[in-house]
């Protein structure tokens, strides 16, 4: 079932010719101007095969994912559309589907999101009309079946490529691979971890991964990332939800010199991709550089993953 | 588990009077009554009116932050706790620790939820299972196949190798 194209994406291709995807994210900016995201899109796109447009990460707000998707496939960049179900029903978010569809996306990931009390505004009504299962279930059934949720018809082809998000580093642990064969029975077609820093608890996922035998049914994408510095990885380990840092790699940061804690972060990120690559069922990369863009070339190149197909835009 | 069998108990009771736990009627404006302090008791539920509490470890999914029917967040926190109430215990933790204490339905657990559908909260979740109010869809959502297919997963090989 994983080999049979379902779209025209071009990860989706990558992924069924056996080449080591790299996915990364775009890190959504705080203006109006487009050039903003053509000046991130361009770096990333030399190396990616598949840029995430995030929808307002950490519940805070910035410009939405549909936008970027937008921007995005108007130069021809390959975009993952990244939907959370905190902001929007399930009206806005069929209807979503179309229109990113018909603009191009064909990368959809699905996801429940960070609550409110994370971000900016935390007096915001949360929605989770869906959650994520429903969400990937439904946007399969608008694309198998072409109808909505109500049964309506959908009058035209929705060719997408679905993914969701694992994260296979919070309790309950065993609960995770179980977790994932109901993302793949929704319509889960990759998946992109949540970041890996514990290489014995990803390797203990994978085996159980493995037993259930889903690393022949879906597509596997590691989350990895540099670290800035120590300070930063502190607030990512207690402030954002869901991530987490082993004590090791923190002590490791925390004892090199402070101007040299970027180098050492992105020393780190280029480990653990190595030996996350090792491990069998591992697809790809998911690459998320929070405000350092810049760096996903050089882990790229300095983890031997050259040369890449860089995307072509028109 | 003690309250599977009071499921069952409950289940065979009631479904002799489907014909008079109708929707809407006074009747269900009772069993509205029962379920509020019965299952609020001992739930904590919140009336979403399509139980699936036997689906979920009998526990209330409906007592997580964000409504998940169907698995935890990706947020919960190192120590089993909540991301959104970090001083209550993830309602996922407990629903995974209720399915395997659960040896009748706890492999339901790997359904495919669907959506709640919103117009059923502070009904009778009993009338409307007894009437098949709960599961009524448009569409289809997950065949019976489906959901036999991924039940033994829940208590499967996760162990051998
Ligand atoms: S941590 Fe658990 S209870 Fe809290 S929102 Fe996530 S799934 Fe729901």
């Amino acid at each position: 079932m994983k080999k049979n194209k379902s779209s025209m994406s071009q990860l989706e291709e990558v992924l069924i010719s056996g080449r080591f995807a790299i996915t990364s994210e775009l890190n959504p900016p705080d203006s109006a101007d487009a050039e903003d995201v053509n000046r991130a899109a361009m770096i990333l796109a030399g190396f990616c095969d598949g840029i995430n447009a995030v929808d307002a990460s950490g519940a805070n707000c910035h410009m939405s994912s549909m936008s970027i998707c937008a921007l995005l496939t108007r130069v021809g960049y390959e975009p993952v559309y990244q939907i959370s179900c905190r902001d929007r029903n399930r009206i806005a978010i069929q209807g979503d589907i179309l229109g990113a569809a018909a603009m191009g996306v064909r990368n959809l990931l699905c996801i429940t999101g960070d609550d409110v009390s994370a971000g900016d505004q935390p007096g915001a009504k949360p929605v989770f009309d869906f959650d994520s299962i429903q969400l990937l279930r439904t946007a399969r059934m608008m694309r198998d079946e072409r109808v909505f949720l109500s049964g309506r018809k959908i009058t035209s082809e929705l060719p997408l490529f679905l993914g969701a998000a694992a994260n296979p580093f919070v309790p309950p642990y065993d609960w995770r691979p179980k977790r994932l064969a109901k993302k793949i029975a929704a319509g889960a077609q990759f998946i992109q971890t949540q970041y890996c820093f514990d290489i014995p608890r990803f390797k203990e996922y994978m085996r159980q991964v493995r037993n259930m035998g889903l690393h022949e049914q879906v597509y596997i994408l590691v989350g990895v990332g540099p670290l800035r510095s120590y300070g930063a990885a502190n607030f990512m380990r207690t402030k954002v939800p869901g991530i987490t840092i082993p004590d090791e790699i923190m002590d490791r940061l925390k004892k090199t010199p402070k101007e040299r804690q970027q180098e050492e972060g992105k020393n780190i990120c280029i480990e653990i991709l190595q030996q996350v690559r090792e491990i069998e069922g591992v697809a790809g990369v998911h690459i998320m550089a929070y405000r350092q863009e810049e760096l996903v070339a050089e882990i790229v190149q300095e983890a031997g993953l050259l040369p890449r197909i860089a995307q072509q835009p028109f | 588990m003690l309250l599977e069998w009071i499921y069952d108990l409950t289940y065979a009771l009631l479904k002799p009077f489907k014909r008079f736990l109708k929707p809407d009627s006074f009747a269900e404006k009772a069993m509205i009554s029962i379920e509020k302090v019965g299952k609020g008791v001992v739930f904590d539920c919140q009336m979403c009116g399509q139980c699936i509490l036997h689906s979920t470890g009998m526990v209330c999914s409906m007592n997580c932050p964000k409504n998940l029917r169907n698995g935890p967040c990706g947020g919960v926190r190192l120590n089993g706790h909540c991301e959104v109430k970090p001083e209550q215990a993830c309602v996922w933790v407990k629903i995974y620790e209720g399915s395997i204490a659960s040896p009748k339905y706890g492999g339901e657990i790997m359904w495919l939820q669907p959506p709640v559908n919103r117009t059923l909260q502070d009904t009778s979740s009993w009338v409307n299972l007894l009437h098949g109010i709960d599961q009524k869809m448009k569409t289809v959502w997950q065949t019976q196949e489906d959901k036999d297919a991924l039940e033994p997963l829940f208590r499967g090989s996760n162990e051998k190798e």
